[in-house]
């Protein structure tokens, strides 16, 4: 009994001091570091402890550190619920960062709503932010902000009918849907659509089949992990001349090493300032952020960035650049310079939030890439 | 003509892979009536070690061949610490360990090779051949290759060595094969072995063209499991028409019907076979052998 007396007593004085001497600031996170969807998660957890551990090295905000708090999820919506409510009742957060797949962002944001506390997804659907939530908000633009712009792209170069082959993953099947959706807005009709499973080996069949449709003049292939490669790879094997599209999903330095350079010439896909650093022109007011980000994210993993660690970095900027407009870390005062973010460049792109639009992106933030001869350059 | 024989040439592409998978599976069941779930495992330790040896500048071959024999060392490591300590108990619990086995090989693989996608460079170059206006890689000639000369090793071995004779008596009756002076512990240590080699020079074969990363062995362990049951369990010739035929059936669906409906077809013929040959096509020979 007196032990624990004392050691409650030595605690609850210990916490006095802590707050006392140097306040911290509380955030939280949930990724889905592993399971299927780690491919996301892992570099959105590796960025996020990079970037607490470089801004508290440098003071803090404020003069303020920041304590992250970052659980995984395993990409499961429940265990995402479990831990947003454990995040906000047990670490007492003042925002939430994470929610790496629309299932789990959903499942997050209806626990953060409830208890007014500022959350960051950063999943792709359209769904977080739309219809606009006060709380929520969302940094990745969406899978049909990526179809648009390949349509767009293709509508320059007067395609007009398109075979696309996806992966039945959640990411291929949602973009798939999404492109469907649009394709009808630039003239461009779908003549012949594949499907493959994300574990298949070889797609030449359904490449075949496209190839051999009447009319045919270039494909997409919504999807990630390894289907893309390997669909790129049948492409050359099948050696059909036409314009292969890829989407955001495979953009990084992965894609081109495992499709191999030779087969990926010619490719293009919708990406990020991130994949371009070296080329981004001194005034370009993204290359800061992305020199900084890409360097230190590299050195740090010794993998190649990509787009997605990108949104963790960017939730991450909106987060801590709120706070420090805001003086305060308090979620509503938090939530409310969120709302105000204008003019913020992160590695995806120019972030101006109002209170209709939660993301403050627009296609602007994607650059249409093309591979030539291993490298990413950039279509005008 | 042409389209029709891409088909062909893609479906035993995916077919030679899960012929190969499928014949990992034989020796273990055969030795055991164990359905080895690590499997999958085992092929994806065969394309990753290649790749990791490969990556730290070691030639190709001999990368392999580290490859395959680390993987039949696990596969002994994995009989010894846990399908030995439970001898005697029943063959389903047995199989349970397998899969745990398989999550932990998976778990393990996550911590050590990270969470990327990995391949190294095809055998033969990556020039697809061309044969009356369809294409096929050498690669994939590799993995037929290979699954064959593995299948014929395999029939020779249980029909023509003592050895091979021994691994069924000991899956046919383990006490009655002790009695007649078979060491059924060293059958164990090398069904697993021999298992863990296959299952890991499947993935050294299929990788250039799969590509591999920690999470790959589950849907191979699938597929190859798929054939073999569709083949008949432990019989060599089963798995390997059992795999040819699943990934036939599995493009010539993708390539006349619609990919849609590529898997769903591929296990509605294995439920039919099943469902009038429950041994599967070639499974009730062996398995009367008594």
């Amino acid at each position: 009994m007196q032990k624990t007396l004392t050691t409650t007593a030595l605690a609850t004085l210990l916490a006095l001091g802590a707050t006392a001497a140097s306040a911290e600031i509380r955030i939280g996170a949930s990724v889905s570091a592993t399971g299927p969807a780690a491919f996301l998660g892992d570099p959105e957890a590796k960025t996020l402890e990079m970037l607490v551990e470089q801004i508290n090295e440098n003071g803090g905000i404020n003069g303020e550190e920041i304590a992250l708090t970052l659980y995984d999820d395993g990409g499961d919506p429940n265990k995402a619920r479990t831990f947003a409510t454990r995040l906000i009742e047990d670490d007492e957060v003042v925002a939430i960062i994470g929610g790496s797949t629309t299932g789990t962002s959903m499942s997050i944001l209806s626990v953060s709503e409830d208890n007014e506390i500022p959350f960051i997804s950063l999943a792709g659907a359209i769904e977080i932010i739309d219809p606009v939530k006060p709380f929520t908000f969302k940094t990745p633009h969406t899978d049909r902000m990526a179809c648009q712009k390949i349509f767009e792209d293709m509508q320059k170069r007067q395609i007009t009918t398109i075979g696309m082959i996806s992966g039945t993953d959640g990411f291929g099947a949602s973009m798939q849907a999404q492109c469907k959706d649009v394709v009808g807005e630039y003239g461009i009709t779908v003549a012949a659509d594949e499907t493959y499973n994300p574990t298949d080996a070889d797609m030449t069949t359904q490449l075949t089949k496209i190839r051999n449709t009447e009319g045919v003049q270039a494909v997409l292939n919504p999807g990630f992990g390894q289907g893309p490669s390997i669909v790129t790879r049948n492409y050359r094997q099948l050696a059909i001349d036409l314009p292969l599209y890829q989407s955001h999903g495979v953009a990084s330095d992965g894609f081109i090493e495992l499709a191999g350079a030779e087969a990926a010439e010619g490719v293009r896909l919708p990406g990020t300032a991130l994949l371009i650093a070296d080329q981004l022109g001194a005034d370009d007011p993204q290359k800061p952020v992305v020199d900084a980000y890409k360097t230190a994210f590299e050195e740090k993993t010794g993998t190649s960035v990509g787009t997605f660690g990108g949104y963790a970095h960017d939730a991450f900027l909106i987060l801590t650049d709120a706070i420090t407009r805001a003086g305060s870390a308090e979620p509503q005062a938090i939530r409310d310079a969120i709302e105000s973010t204008s003019g913020l460049a992160g590695t995806t792109g120019i972030y101006n939030m109002s209170a209709e639009d939660h993301l403050g992106l627009d296609l602007s933030a994607f650059r249409m890439l093309e591979i030539k001869g291993g490298e990413w350059t950039v279509v005008e | 003509m042409a389209e029709l024989l891409q088909f062909l040439f893609s479906g035993v592409t995916v077919g030679a892979v899960y012929a190969l998978v499928a014949l990992g599976f034989t020796i273990i069941y055969n030795a055991s009536d164990v359905v080895n779930f690590a499997q999958g495992e085992f092929v994806m330790l065969g394309g990753m070690l290649t790749f990791v040896c490969h990556a730290a500048g070691l030639p190709l071959p001999l990368a392999a061949l580290i490859a395959i024999v680390v993987t039949s060392a696990i596969g002994v490591a994995m009989n010894k610490l846990a399908i030995e300590p439970a001898r005697g108990a029943p063959v389903v619990s047995l199989i349970i360990i397998t899969i745990g086995a398989s999550i932990f090989i998976r778990g393990g693989a996550q911590l050590l090779f990270g969470k990327q996608i990995h391949s190294f460079p095809a055998f033969s170059g990556d020039t697809p051949l061309r044969i009356g206006g369809a294409t096929i890689l050498p690669q994939s000639l590799w993995v037929i290759g290979g699954a064959v000369v593995v299948f014929v090793g395999l029939w020779l071995f249980f029909t023509r060595t003592l050895t091979g004779r021994a691994v069924l008596a000991t899956s046919n009756n383990r006490l009655a094969a002790q009695l007649v002076g078979i060491n059924t512990g060293f059958v164990m240590t090398l069904s697993f072995a021999l298992s863990a080699g296959i299952g890991a020079l499947a993935g050294v074969l299929a990788t250039p063209i799969t590509l591999t990363s920690y999470d790959v062995g589950l849907a191979f362990a699938l597929k190859g499991f798929a054939a073999a049951m569709l083949g008949g369990m432990g019989n060599p010739k089963g798995a390997l028409a059992g795999g040819f035929l699943l990934g036939l059936i599995e493009a010539l669906t993708a390539g006349y019907l619609s990919s849609q409906y590529k898997d769903a077809a591929a296990f509605v013929v294995i439920l039919l076979v099943l469902f009038f040959m429950p041994q599967g096509l070639f499974g009730a020979k062996s398995t009367e052998r008594v």
